[in-house]
């Protein structure tokens, strides 16, 4: 029986198209990848289907939720549908559960509105299906809180919400981008298996083709709401007909062309030798130190000038911390950091304020990183007031024109706010405002892991050829292993606050030593692998082996 | 939870202590001294003198916070300087009177607030919406004092149903003593309501574009399930930190609505101590005051813990 059919959808919201003419079926038991950039409508096709919609949406087509016409349903009925007939997990674990309810209460209230069974019995129910989902009741009773677990483990509570009552249909929104390599893969099997053993229907959208490649049946590729090609996933990739297919898939792979640095002379751009960062946990008793937690723990590594260098690990593992500290922006409890040869921050003695303009980072969030109410002008210019004596007008003028033309911006751009820009130029203002001070050393946390892969891949050509042009070093800190190797010289793999091993990238990604490192790589869904398999086979192996 | 709340405890002490010093000092630097206002312009300095020894004035500054907080300890509040009677009297006597009027208008201005302040944001943009709004802006403009004189005028002049002020006691029968502060009540609650309407409201409001209301939804709870199951007891942190300050504010801040009925409450009596400079009348009850809004905020911070259990760290 066909889980989902979806024929001649198109959706309004306020009278802005949204989706237009989108055909769909889901089988049972069939995995369906719905792959597209952000503001593709991907989300919006899965909450036509939950009849979600946001106010002043219209839709037209017709909606078949395990042959049932969504259409024709009143609101009861409706109700009656989700969470019974198809289910939804989120892409956010860490806010997708009420933080004040327990989560044997919450997987018991999905049993308990569909079904009318009493408390006992519907958490009877949940703890099965927390058994199900990998919580195993020793570690994990009924009565914990969300904010107990971490985004795998809440993950896997939606996922028990989701799939109590064993609905037909299940849609997987983007359910394991919040989430480390290692994790997505667990969340990604635990779905997979799902599916297989339930007879489920899983509709799993995500921006990520390496995801789909390893796992999908059916992929259908999204554009602009309309699907541009859709079908068996090794067909489509085999043939790519449509041209956004193609751009899709090179952009998903893009290595940037990079020279190799220059020969190291003189000191090293940044030194770090044996720091250390701790932070004080809450207090066990009232008369108790409180303990301290070791997040940095005597990390050394140098980077030469010109030099591109990852840093890579879950999260948790510390090196957001670190790059804190290289930053200056938090003091050292251990070690010495220095930049240029110069001592910018040791125990004891507190960062240089004279020095910061020697290093500058790109963060994560294009969006929240800027003030909303400066012009783009102000913006760039911010660092300046870092240096002694910063430029005044027509070399002012100039610097911040020689920013923006760096990172492919015009002038006109100067006196835009931001909310102008889309996610991709906001990420090239980042840089210009990084770049404008001429740093030795630009700090790249996540830097381009919020972007859609096609911006992505330009923001990482442009970040190459600054760094070749400029000789510039990048720290270049991320979860994704794929960009690290394809943008870096050299690679460190940090875990539980230790670089527990270091290499040029190519020898750590083909040949890594430490078991951590290893399975990490394992853990990576590789969308080159995931084709490259046996046609027979239906879960990615990578991550079998892992 | 222990050990969240042994801690709010100790801060609770500590806040005390730190209260009755910066009291003591305050009221030490102010201008104007007791005794030569109790003896009038006229008096003999020799008189003055003798009657600060009386008052216990000459002592050194830190006997006399010492003896001041000892007292405290057994309930001794010391004596009036202008009645001549003990202060604790004196206070006992009126608390009798603010506390009830107080935690009535609390009572009024959640019973009314909680479902105004629900019904917007589950209506939000609707009718009800714009009028609850509406309702909850003149609420807030209107000064109570004004709206307690409507209130008079209406019910006291015209309709004969109520009182126009005074507070017969308690002795003369629960019902009797209600009823005189009922109006007073209702003019110190419906600001308080109104207030406390917004802030339900907009906090129930963000609690429902919340990641979780969504994953509830998808569930299959309908809107109102969703909004009374998921939403209602996240939105609560924000507005009982309301209800906390509105409770600590009435006990002191009714000074206006107390002149209005002639109700003997606390307030008037600080204020009388003021003009007075009978500084340890002043000094005990706001002391007294500190010492409930304190204790409130207590009790609030236990609601905490209560509605949000990322709070009790070491519950288990």
């Amino acid at each position: 029986m066909t889980a989902l059919s979806v024929s001649g959808l198109t959706l309004a919201i306020h009278g802005t198209p949204i989706l237009s003419d989108v055909d769909l079926t889901v089988g049972a038991g069939e995995i369906v990848g719905i792959v597209g950039e952000s503001g593709s409508g991907k989300s919006m096709t899965a909450l036509s289907v939950m009849q979600l919609l946001p106010h002043g949406s219209q839709w037209s087509g017709s909606i078949k939720v395990a042959g049932n016409d969504v259409g024709a349903m009143t609101e009861t009925e409706l109700c009656g549908m989700r969470g019974r007939d198809a289910a939804m997990v989120f892409q956010e674990p860490m806010t997708a559960l009420n933080p004040v309810q327990t989560i044997g209460d919450q997987v018991a209230e999905t049993i308990r509105i569909h079904t009318g069974t009493g408390r006992r019995e519907a958490l009877a129910l949940a703890r099965q299906t927390l058994d199900r989902v990998g919580l195993p009741a020793d570690r994990f009773p009924l009565d914990r809180y969300p904010h107990e677990l971490s985004g795998g483990q809440r993950q896997r509570v939606v996922i028990a919400m989701a799939i109590a009552l064993r609905p037909k249909l299940l849609i997987a929104d983007e359910p394991t981008t919040a989430l480390d390599v290692t994790t997505q893969a667990q969340i990604l099997d635990l779905l997979s298996g799902l599916v297989r053993e339930e007879g489920m229907g899983l509709m799993l959208i995500t921006h990520d083709l390496a995801v789909v490649a390893g796992l999908a049946d059916r992929i259908a590729i999204l554009q602009h709401g309309s699907v541009v090609e859709s079908g068996a996933t090794r067909d489509v990739f085999a043939a790519m007909r449509h041209p956004y297919t193609r751009a899709l898939f090179s952009a998903s792979a893009h290595v940037p062309s990079r020279t190799p640095p220059p020969a190291a002379d003189g000191p090293p751009v940044l030194a770090v030798s044996e720091v250390v960062r701790e932070y004080p946990q809450p207090r066990r008793g009232l008369f108790h130190r409180p303990p301290r937690f070791r997040a940095v723990d005597g990390v050394s590594f140098e980077i030469a000038r010109g030099e591109n260098v990852g840093l890579v690990g879950e999260s948790g593992c510390g090196k957001s911390t670190l790059a804190r500290a290289i930053l200056a922006l938090d003091p050292l409890d251990g070690g010495e950091i220095r930049l240029n040869g110069e001592v910018f921050s040791s125990a004891g003695d507190g960062p240089r304020m004279t020095q910061r303009a020697g290093v500058q980072v790109v963060f994560q969030d294009p969006y929240g990183s800027f003030n909303p109410r400066h012009k783009v002008r102000r913006l760039v210019c911010e660092p300046f007031h870092l240096l002694g004596s910063p430029p005044r007008g027509a070399e002012l003028e100039a610097r911040m024109l020689r920013a923006l033309e760096a990172v492919g911006l015009s002038a006109g751009d100067a006196d835009k706010y931001i909310h102008e820009f889309s996610g991709g130029q906001r990420q090239r203002i980042a840089i210009a405002r990084a770049l404008i001070i001429e740093p030795s050393l630009i700090v790249l946390d996540e830097a381009v892991s919020a972007l859609d892969v096609s911006i992505r891949a330009q923001i990482l050509d442009l970040l190459a050829e600054l760094s070749g042009r400029l000789d510039l070093s990048y720290l270049f800190i991320s979860h994704d292993l794929t960009v690290v190797r394809a943008i870096t010289d050299r690679v460190m793999v940090m875990k539980a606050g230790r670089i527990v091993e270091e290499g040029p990238t190519t020898r750590v990604f083909e040949d890594p030593q430490h078991p951590y490192t290893r399975s990490l790589i394992a853990a990576t869904p590789s969308l080159a692998a995931a084709l490259a398999a046996p046609a027979d086979r239906r879960a990615p192996s990578g991550r079998r082996d892992a | 939870m222990t050990a969240y709340l042994l801690g709010r405890f100790v801060s609770l002490a500590l806040s005390l202590v730190a209260a009755s010093l910066v009291i003591f000092l305050v009221l030490e630097i102010v201008p104007g001294d007791p005794a030569s206002f109790m003896m009038g312009i006229n008096a003999d300095p020799q008189a003055i003198a003798a009657l600060r020894s009386q008052l216990g004035l000459d002592e050194p500054i830190h006997l006399r916070y010492l003896g001041w907080v000892a007292g405290l300890l057994h309930g001794d509040f010391g004596m009036s300087y202008t009645y001549r009677v003990p202060v604790a009297d004196l206070i006992a006597e009126r608390v009798v009177i603010s506390l009830p009027l107080t935690l009535y208008a609390l009572a009024l201005s959640t019973i009314i607030a909680f479902p105004a302040g629900i019904i917007a944001a589950a209506r939000r943009n609707s009718a009800t919406d714009v009028a609850v709004m509406g309702a909850t802006q003149i609420g807030v403009a209107i000064p109570n004092f004004w709206f307690a004189m409507l209130l008079v005028l209406v019910f006291s002049i015209n309709l004969r149903i109520f009182s126009a002020g005074g507070f017969p006691g308690w002795e003369a029968g629960f019902l009797p003593a209600m009823k005189a502060l009922t109006l007073p009540a209702v003019a110190l609650a419906l600001p308080q309501a109104s207030i406390l309407a917004r802030v339900m409201r907009s906090s129930l409001l963000d609690t429902l574009h919340e990641d979780f209301m969504r994953s509830a939804r998808a569930k299959g709870l309908t809107r109102s399930q969703a909004l009374w199951r998921h939403a209602l007891r996240n939105a609560l942190i924000p507005v009982l930190t309301i209800v906390g300050l509105q409770f600590s504010f009435l006990l002191a801040g009714g000074i206006i609505i107390e002149n209005v009925f002639y109700l003997p409450g606390l307030g008037r009596l600080v204020f009388q101590g003021i003009t007075q400079r009978d500084l340890i009348v002043v000094r005990s009850v706001v002391i007294v005051l500190v010492f409930a809004v304190i204790a409130v905020t207590f009790l609030v911070d236990v609601a905490y813990a209560i509605a949000d259990p990322r709070l009790r760290r070491h519950g288990r």
